[in-house]
């Protein structure tokens, strides 16, 4: 069986590739992407907490409430976030961080 | 779950995010997204949350991952692949990756572990007695079920129903928020050029 730990380790794991994807890539949506993962492994990491502390036989039903909020967020901040990126698109003509410096010192 | 699968499904996750950085397409960045939600639902199975599990599915890998393919198709970047990698940021990806392996490895070795408790037909019979007799609940309780969703519904409607009312407020307010941002400005332009 699976022990918590297993679990957190390959939470930690997921969260360690969306955290080198934002740092390492150029492209916004590609980056966009990689925050969606650093989310998932929370969510991961929480339901694994949800099982392992079970609340009079059952599962912690308020972890997995949680992560079904945090799921329905992204998905908002998903949609407004590549609403930005379209408007960027159309007032820049380019998604690559290197060449958005307005805001650079 | 049994650990062969805990394993196999861990794999797929990971793999697929090294994938999302790897590839240099965008296209295959997000269908490398879909792979590794799908991992991450296998994973939500494996730990009894069924109903989480079929919403990762669902929400992220179906209505997510489509809307980024669609924005990556509508934007049409060509220029990805001619690009020159600069090694700056792959050092410091890679050196503040381990760092944080590193540091992970350390806590997990210190704190305690802890095996999963048995959710078979006992507890769960166990667990029964707090729900109204006769109902959906109980009944799949004593049968030594775990009726996940009417369980996540119940929790959902009694304990958290200001917090799932105003989610729909916000939902609402992304999707007003949505309609302003994308559409096109031209008109303002020329009103403010006069």
């Amino acid at each position: 069986m699976a022990t918590l730990n297993d679990y957190l380790f390959v939470s930690g794991m997921l969260f360690t590739i969306g955290l080198a994807g934002v740092v390492i890539r150029r492209n916004i949506i590609i980056v966009f992407m990689c925050l969606e993962l650093m989310l998932s492994a929370a969510n991961l990491s929480l339901v694994a907490f949800s099982r392992f502390n079970t609340v009079k036989g059952l599962p912690d039903y308020n972890g997995q409430m949680l992560v079904f909020f945090v799921i329905t967020v992204a998905a908002a901040e998903v949609a407004v976030g590549l609403a930005i990126i379209i408007a960027l698109y159309r007032a820049r003509q380019t998604i690559h961080t290197d060449e958005l410096t307005s805001l650079k010192g | 779950m049994p650990s062969p699968l805990f394993w196999l499904f861990s794999l797929i996750m990971l793999i697929g995010g090294c994938a999302v950085i790897a590839f240099r397409n965008p296209v295959s960045s997000a269908l490398s997204v879909v792979a590794c939600f799908a991992g991450l639902a296998g994973l939500f199975v494996g730990l009894n949350a069924y109903f989480i599990g079929i919403i990762q599915i669902l929400v992220y890998t179906g209505a997510v991952m489509v809307l980024f393919l669609f924005i990556i198709m509508l934007l049409d970047l060509k220029d990805e692949q001619k690009r020159a990698k600069s090694l700056a940021p792959l050092l410091a990806g890679v050196g503040l990756s381990i760092a944080f392996i590193i540091q992970l490895i350390g806590v997990l070795s210190k704190s305690p572990d802890k095996i999963a408790p048995a959710l078979n037909a006992e507890t769960l019979g166990a667990a029964a007695a707090d729900f109204t007799k006769g109902g959906k609940i109980a009944t799949a309780l004593t049968d030594g079920r775990l009726p996940d969703v009417h369980l996540i519904g119940h929790t959902l409607f009694t304990q958290y129903n200001l917090p799932f009312q105003i989610l729909g407020v916000l939902l609402l307010v992304a999707t007003v928020g949505v309609v302003v941002l994308s559409k096109k400005t031209e008109e303002k332009k020329t009103e403010d050029r006069r």
